[in-house]
């Protein structure tokens, strides 16, 4: 058994705009909307991987393609197949915890026919399973007789965790699993992703946009921009020494608890920008305070810069040497 | 207009009362009470954040302060003091004409609060001309110098957008130059930066801290994010099922808490400068606005309840100077975290 | 006083065992029980008894509805008539009971094919998408061109008057709301979350649309059936009206109108009656509409 739970090569996926007759009878070109572009990415078994970008980065359409619910337009994902046989290697938890769960169905009708469906268990054995998946998220067996519209929000995700392990995945995608659930909650479902991920051997691909939840939970870190992915890291070292302008970036405007000042050299200009409209060379340069001519020209891809760490930016060496700012004192001491 | 300060007094302001006092105030609906009783105060100038989960109430507490309820929620008691007169007992068109010189809002979703037929430079105008008396031309190169203000690239050509025309950021920082462009003594934020992306999200928050500083306006900024209020405001008010529970300055209130719940939130949140600090969640959820009953509503969540938690109300009272906290317990929270 | 705040976990723990984590009780604060739903029970009670009156005809009715007594004709509401009597002479009263069993058996039955066939097809169109999805629009499109009583009283003129032409024509025509309304519920269902996540669990299309989406969709179907059955009754006493419903003696309220058209100057009541049943009818039918609409989706309230 290989170290690696999924191996995501060269992907790619465009969209293509419809165009109206009339245009494509004066031959316009269509818009496309490249959403990823040549995407490399591994996930090794047993690991929490934090997927990191911000809107029109791309990541959603990542994990919809690692899913299986879009195909890429180019590129491979192995382990590959669809339908039952990749329902049971891949399962999905969503943002949403409310229509995430089917409205008119109890969680036990739910979870009981994923087991049926895939023959987990034997028939007199179901509602036991059932009992055993709750448990295993923290709820107690009576939720099973219960409708989605009687949980809170973190209980939701619960359950929609309890759904996805129902068929025993070897791959967990988390699509932003705690964005919408209040602050005091989301601890509760970080804490429990953490330890099915050490009970189970989970591998866990976690989509979010909270940098301070990601430097909690996960192992290695992938930054996303417009498309590419522009540094791999394992957590402690990108975070404490990133090697690309915009890994610093997103690092500098977390808002913190600390006293500290932000670097001001990294405050972005402008708006995260199109997938529409990818700028040439490399597609940070416009926003990037440290871009040379070099930078407007050629496209960097994504190379080693140091054991298991990668980096798209010509410049990843220069940004070792410029320090991140000691947070400030935590006034009086913690 | 062309200078940097606050207008002359447009409604008679007393400097010797706080700029907006909000007593008791209480909003519900016929069914029930969401907001209950809360109190607090803002300075001139002063920055101050409300910070609550679902189901605090912050969000409507705003709204009432600026007359924007939704149909069906009314203030059902209390006093909103602003520079020393009710807002509420204000007759209507007197506090309608306060909205935009003196008070301004700035709402979370930037898409549904402009109007999407209507190009932004006008939408920006419109206040000025309304309240300030400008012309259409003078109000048009006011709102482009607003534009400026609020650091939008080529301001004069952007002004001739729609809203749809333009990014979340940008939308957002339209919605301020809109609220700023009267140059309001008080703005109220519900939520500005919870939709934008983090690093259009700095932006947006040292945008808003450069102009209150530049006016000396007063701001109130409504978020569930705790570090952000770290970052952008002075003093603090923490809301919970409808009151407030802990008041107080920014720094003190977050080293060292005197409110079970504000500890709580302080301990279940990730802090990023504290990668290795375990996570400890708050047990339970809040209470639905129909099943608060007598007693601290925090009581069924709380590790320091006692009995007389579940059937007394405990009085938001000053536990030290300048911090004010609403539990009975509070002396068990004393020391620092 | 103390001074030593318990640590972190051992809060917790003591917080845990006051408040497990509960499931909120069953009935949901918001939703009223159906027998609180003012709309929903009146519309219940006046169909209700519409219903039963329909079909206790035989009993109820005092006289024969169709058996002609001339003598007796044109007869001012009385004790032996209570709503009088028509130019061949039966008993008005008869007719209306007898009546609101055809009108109302027609009206319910012919709402069973449109609902069916454009339910189906409408969701169809909404779920899959694509080439199928474009020409079911486009159909639906040209017959939303036309006024539904006028196609309708077209086809029935074409067909030949009688009940099983009516039944055709309605299901003609009146498929294509209830397709786009389905299809508009499907376009907006299939991409919750919980259908991607049934995808995902590797559930055929087949039974996502009948286990998962149908019970989140169908109620905005039998919603629209209850004015759908009002816009039926509706074209049958068109149809009668104008001399291509059922065919005479058989009571029927459009035909009563039509008989009772000449004598409106001097028994009123005649052509009166029969459209205020028609009219109580409906409004019954628009209440229990209504009230299901409020207890089935409640978040759809303007």
């Amino acid at each position: 058994m290989s170290d690696t739970a999924v191996q995501l090569s060269g992907v790619t996926k465009t969209y293509g705009t419809g165009t109206s007759w009339l245009a494509r009878l004066t031959r316009q070109r269509a818009a496309t909307l490249t959403a990823v572009d040549g995407v490399d990415l591994e996930l090794r078994r047993g690991e929490v991987l934090a997927l990191v970008g911000e809107s029109g980065s791309g990541k959603s359409t990542l994990a919809k393609i690692l899913v299986g619910s879009t195909s890429p337009t180019t590129g491979t994902v192995e382990p590959t197949g669809r339908g039952k046989a990749a329902a049971r290697r891949v399962q999905m938890v969503f943002q949403d915890p409310y229509s995430s769960l089917n409205p008119r169905l109890t969680v036990g009708a739910v979870l009981a026919e994923l087991l049926r469906l895939h023959e987990i268990v034997p028939r007199a054995q179901v509602r036991a399973e059932c009992e055993r998946l709750v448990n295993l998220v923290g709820l107690e067996a009576d939720v099973l007789d219960a409708y989605p519209s009687q949980f809170s929000g973190g209980q939701r995700q619960r359950l929609a965790i309890a759904r996805a392990l129902a068929v025993r995945p070897d791959v967990l995608v988390a699509d932003e699993p705690v964005s919408a659930l209040d602050v005091s909650v989301q601890a509760t479902v970080l804490d429990l992703i953490a330890r099915l991920r050490a009970e189970l051997g989970l591998s866990v691909l976690f989509i979010a946009h909270n940098l301070a939840v990601v430097q909690h939970l996960a192992d290695r870190v992938a930054v996303m921009y417009l498309g590419r992915i522009v540094e791999v890291a394992p957590t402690a070292e990108l975070f404490s020494s990133p090697r690309h302008p915009y890994t610093r970036a997103l690092i500098d405007s977390i808002p913190r608890m600390a006293a500290g000042s932000v670097n001001d050299e990294f405050e972005l200009d402008g708006e995260p920008p199109s997938p529409y409209d990818v700028p040439a060379g490399c597609r940070f340069h416009p926003r990037c305070p440290l871009a040379t001519d070099e930078c407007r020209a050629t496209d960097p891809p994504l190379l080693d810069v140091g054991t298991a760490r990668q980096s798209a930016c010509l410049h990843a060496d220069q940004l070792a040497t410029i320090p991140l700012p000691e947070p400030g004192p935590l006034e009086p001491q913690r | 207009m062309t200078s940097t300060q606050p207008a002359p007094f447009r409604v008679g302001i007393d400097e010797t009362v706080p700029l907006l006092r909000v007593r008791d105030l209480s909003v519900g609906t016929s069914g029930a009470t969401i907001v209950d009783g809360v109190s607090f105060d803002v300075a001139a100038g002063e920055r101050t954040g409300i910070v609550g989960e679902s189901g605090s109430g912050k969000s409507l507490t705003l709204r009432a302060i600026a007359g924007l309820l939704p149909r069906g929620v009314r203030v059902t008691g209390g006093a909103v003091e602003y520079g020393g007169t009710d807002l509420l007992t204000m007759p209507a068109r007197r506090r309608r004409a306060l909205m935009g010189p003196e008070i301004a809002m700035v709402f979370q979703e930037p898409m549904t609060a402009l109007n999407p037929v209507m190009r932004v430079g006008d939408q920006i105008a419109e206040g000025p001309r309304r309240h300030l008396g400008l012309g259409k031309a003078e109000a048009a190169d006011l709102a482009v110098q607003m534009m400026a203000r609020t650091g939008i690239p080529d301001p004069a050509r952007r002004a001739r957008a729609y809203p749809h025309e333009l990014s979340g950021g940008l939308r957002q920082r339209i919605m301020i130059a809109m609220a700023v462009s009267c140059g309001p003594r008080l703005l109220l934020c519900d939520e500005p930066t919870t939709a934008l992306d983090v690093t259009v999200q700095l932006q947006v928050l040292k945008l808003l801290e450069r102009l209150c500083e530049d006016t000396g306006t007063a701001l109130v900024f409504v978020t569930h994010d705790l570090a952000v209020v770290n970052q952008t405001c002075s003093a603090v008010d923490v809301m919970y099922a409808g009151h407030v529970v802990e008041s107080g300055p920014v720094a003190e209130v977050f080293t060292a808490p005197k409110h079970p719940y504000t500890r709580g939130l302080l301990e279940s949140a990730p802090d990023f400068d504290r990668p290795d600090r375990e996570l400890v969640p708050i047990p339970g959820f809040p209470p639905n606005v129909a099943d608060r009953g007598p007693g601290c509503p925090f009581a069924p969540r709380c590790g320091y309840v006692v009995d007389t938690c579940r059937t007394q109300m405990p009085p938001l009272a000053t536990v030290a100077p300048g911090r004010l906290a609403a539990c009975f317990e509070t002396d068990r929270l004393g020391e620092a975290l | 006083m103390t001074t030593t705040p318990a640590p972190p976990a051992v809060l917790a723990a003591q917080a845990e065992e006051a408040a497990p984590d509960p499931v909120r009780p069953a009935r949901s604060r918001r939703l009223k029980p159906w027998y609180r739903n003012g709309t929903l029970v009146v519309g219940l009670v006046i169909v209700g008894l519409l219903v039963a009156v329909a079909v206790f005809a035989p009993l109820l009715a005092p006289y024969d509805p169709v058996k002609q007594d001339l003598q007796n004709a044109l007869q001012s509401p009385g004790a032996e008539h209570w709503l009088g009597t028509d130019k061949y002479g039966r008993d008005v009263l008869s007719r209306l009971i007898w009546g609101a069993r055809v009108d109302l058996r027609i009206g319910f039955l012919a709402v069973l094919i449109p609902f069916v066939v454009g339910t189906v097809v409408g969701a169809l169109a909404g779920y899959f998408g694509g080439w199928f999805d474009t020409v079911v629009m486009r159909v639906v499109d040209v017959f939303f061109a036309f006024p539904f009583y006028v196609l309708v009283i077209v086809l029935v003129f074409v067909l030949g008057a009688g009940e099983s032409s009516i039944y055709l024509a309605i299901a003609a025509v009146s498929w294509v709301a209830y397709a786009k309304i389905m299809r508009g519920e499907l376009l907006v269902a299939k991409k919750q979350d919980y259908v991607t996540a049934a995808r995902l669990g590797g559930m055929s299309h087949g039974r996502i649309l009948l286990k998962h989406i149908a019970p989140n969709v169908l109620s905005q179907a039998l919603i629209y059936a209850c004015s759908d059955i009002v816009m039926d009754i509706l074209a049958i006493v068109t149809l009668g009206y104008l001399g291509l419903g059922i065919a005479p003696p058989t009571a029927e309220w459009g035909s009563m109108i039509l008989d009772g058209q000449e004598f409106i100057t001097t028994q009123w009541l005649q052509a009166t009656i029969p459209g205020l049943a028609v009219v109580v009818t409906s409004l019954g039918l628009s209440l229990l509409g209504d009230g299901l609409s409020d207890q089935l989706s409640p978040e759809r309230r303007k």
